[in-house]
């Protein structure tokens, strides 16, 4: 009997969440926030489904109800997308070090 | 056209690069350099899906038009958004990311032939189940992080709502939520569906509307999980292998952060999800205590104590973020070091609205990250500092944690800012902090109020030193 598809889509799943764990805990508190910005910039890699369902329908019905769908949640994704990486490019670029030796 | 076993992998590599993204965060050095291997893993994700489907028809024009229309919004308010404001922000940004999961899985439910899931009406039960999960936590998500960020926003009010009965009704609708879902995927029916995403909405609602303005950063890093399992329940259903990498990253990141703030706070997760912190019965039990004398002084005290000290402790809070008081500090802290005064900034783990909030307040005033410390690699220095400097903080301060069992912030990890020699506490008046509980620093013979606004007292003292 062959393995179920769904199995290896679950391995990747669990190890996934064991890779998280380790990452996140690995990253410096004062990093917090752009975590959390970052992190919903990748979530919306769901934009991948969003625009399989815009697709969808065919060029005489370019919108139907699934497609439209699709469309909306294309443009929320796609806020979330620039918007999570630019805000935390923004707020990353604002961490700085101890100039050293500028001035006694 | 590729084939799909190459679009699978390159959905790999986008997933590793979203990996490595997450891992350069572990310093502020490869931070920069880790945003932007999350930016190839997105183009990689996004390019490949217009590759594999490589039906061209007309739809595709609207595809960029959309995309193009949420991009610019999206750069628009990353641009204008002030960083005071990223508590918002973020909750925002989790609804969109609930609401395009609950609009994909709607388009995948009426039109499963073009997701490869069967016919309408025939969908493979597996698929049903993993899109009406992914469905239901997008929805919760959706609903929890509009309250979230209203009440961030504060159109709504920060305090806990409660009434009678909340969580048995919370029970009873998140028991009907597994029983629609299973009812669903024995009927297939439509109104089933439509039924499930109404009750997760509302739950999602009922679930945030009990928890205090303080505990936000909890909420804000739960919602965060949520987002990415709702995130993981469609990549099951699409079988694509970044969403469910991402969802797995995002939904363990979240549940850690929410870990970590709890901690912060010495309250198990789900005393904060229950909601009400101390709102009943503590604050009656205070008003028997006599009034009890404070020093009160004015930014002339404050800037002489600081001109004669050699080491000074700053600790931010939330308040600070209120009144934008974070240049201010900075200018007083450029002055103080002029006079050569060692100058160092203690963050405790759960001040501000969110993790992390104070760190990107500072950073944004310019000042350098290696001065600002953790609550564990700076409590053993407040013995040995002169003035330690509270500008918005409360709760994290208050001694009363170590001292007193009887207080529900018995047990909470607090700054020992009670053992500098003095203590400057920069407040608009004695009113207790979230917790509902008088501060035993107010009153300590050490400490020094300064009744003002934290922008204006700040400002003050600098022109004083």
């Amino acid at each position: 009997m062959e393995i179920d598809p769904l199995i290896f889509r679950l391995s990747i799943f669990i190890l996934s969440i064991f890779v998280g764990y380790y990452v996140v805990w690995s990253v410096t508190p004062s990093l917090h926030t752009p975590l959390m910005s970052v992190t919903n910039a990748i979530s919306s890699v769901i934009i991948v489904g969003a625009i399989i369902a815009g697709l969808s329908g065919n060029s005489n019905n370019i919108f139907n109800t699934s497609s439209i769908f699709g469309f909306l949640a294309i443009s929320l994704a796609a806020i979330n997308i620039f918007g999570g990486f630019l805000v935390t490019q923004r707020m990353l670029a604002m961490y700085k070090k101890k100039k050293k030796e500028t001035k006694k | 056209m590729i084939s799909p076993n190459l679009s699978a992998i390159f959905y790999l590599i986008s997933g590793v690069l979203f990996i490595l993204a997450l891992r350069g965060l572990s310093s502020p050095e490869t931070s920069r350099q880790g945003n932007l291997l999350g930016i190839c893993g997105m183009i990689i994700a996004i390019t490949v899906t217009f590759l594999s489907i490589g039906n061209f028809s007309s739809g595709i024009i609207y595809v960029i038009i959309f995309l193009l229309i949420g991009g610019l919004i999206g750069a628009f308010i990353a641009y204008r958004i002030p960083m005071t404001a990223m508590p918002e922000l973020v909750a925002g940004f989790h609804s969109l990311v609930g609401l395009a999961a609950v609009f994909v899985a709607i388009s995948a439910f009426l039109n499963p032939a073009a997701f490869n899931l069967g016919s309408p009406g025939n969908i493979k039960i597996g698929s049903l189940i993993e899109m009406s999960i992914g469905a239901s936590v997008g929805a919760i998500t959706f609903s929890g992080s509009i309250i979230a960020f209203l009440k961030l926003q504060g159109i709504m009010s920060g305090s806990p709502i409660t009434f009678k009965g909340q969580h048995p009704l919370n029970a009873i609708i998140l028991a009907s939520i597994i029983v629609l879902i299973f009812l669903l995927c024995s009927t297939q029916s439509n109104s089933l569906f439509w039924m499930l995403l109404a009750v997760s909405f509302l739950i999602g609602f009922l679930l945030i509307i009990p928890i205090g303005g303080a505990d936000m950063p909890v909420v804000i890093s739960m919602l965060n999980s949520y987002s990415g399992w709702a995130a993981a329940g469609i990549g099951f259903t699409l079988e694509n292998t970044a969403l469910i990498i991402t969802g797995a990253l995002v939904g363990s990141s979240g549940a850690i952060l929410s870990y970590i703030m709890c901690k912060g706070m010495n309250r198990s997760f789900f005393n904060v999800i229950l909601g009400g912190f101390g709102a009943t019965e503590q604050s009656s039990e205070n008003q028997n205590k006599e009034q009890r004398p404070v020093k009160s002084g004015n930014a002339d005290d404050a800037a002489f104590l600081m001109k004669n000290a050699s080491s000074v402790i700053i600790v931010p809070g939330y308040g600070m973020a209120v009144a934008q008081a974070q240049h201010a500090l900075r200018e007083m802290v450029d002055t103080l070091k002029k006079n050569d005064i060692k100058v160092s900034y203690a963050i405790h783990p759960v001040a501000g609205r969110m993790p992390g909030h104070m760190n990107v307040l500072l950073a944004e005033a310019n000042v350098p990250y290696d001065e600002v410390y953790e609550l564990e690699e700076i409590n053993s220095d407040f013995a040995n500092a002169d003035v330690a400097f509270v500008i918005g903080a409360n709760d994290v301060t208050n001694p009363v944690a170590k001292t007193d069992p009887q207080s529900p912030i018995y047990g909470m990890p607090v700054l020992d800012v009670e053992k500098c020699k003095s203590v400057l506490f920069v407040k608009r008046s004695l009113s207790p902090g979230y917790a509902g509980i008088d501060n035993d620093l107010f009153y300590k013979e050490n400490t020094l109020m300064l009744f003002a606004d934290a922008k204006k007292m700040t400002e003050e003292i600098t022109k004083n030193l």
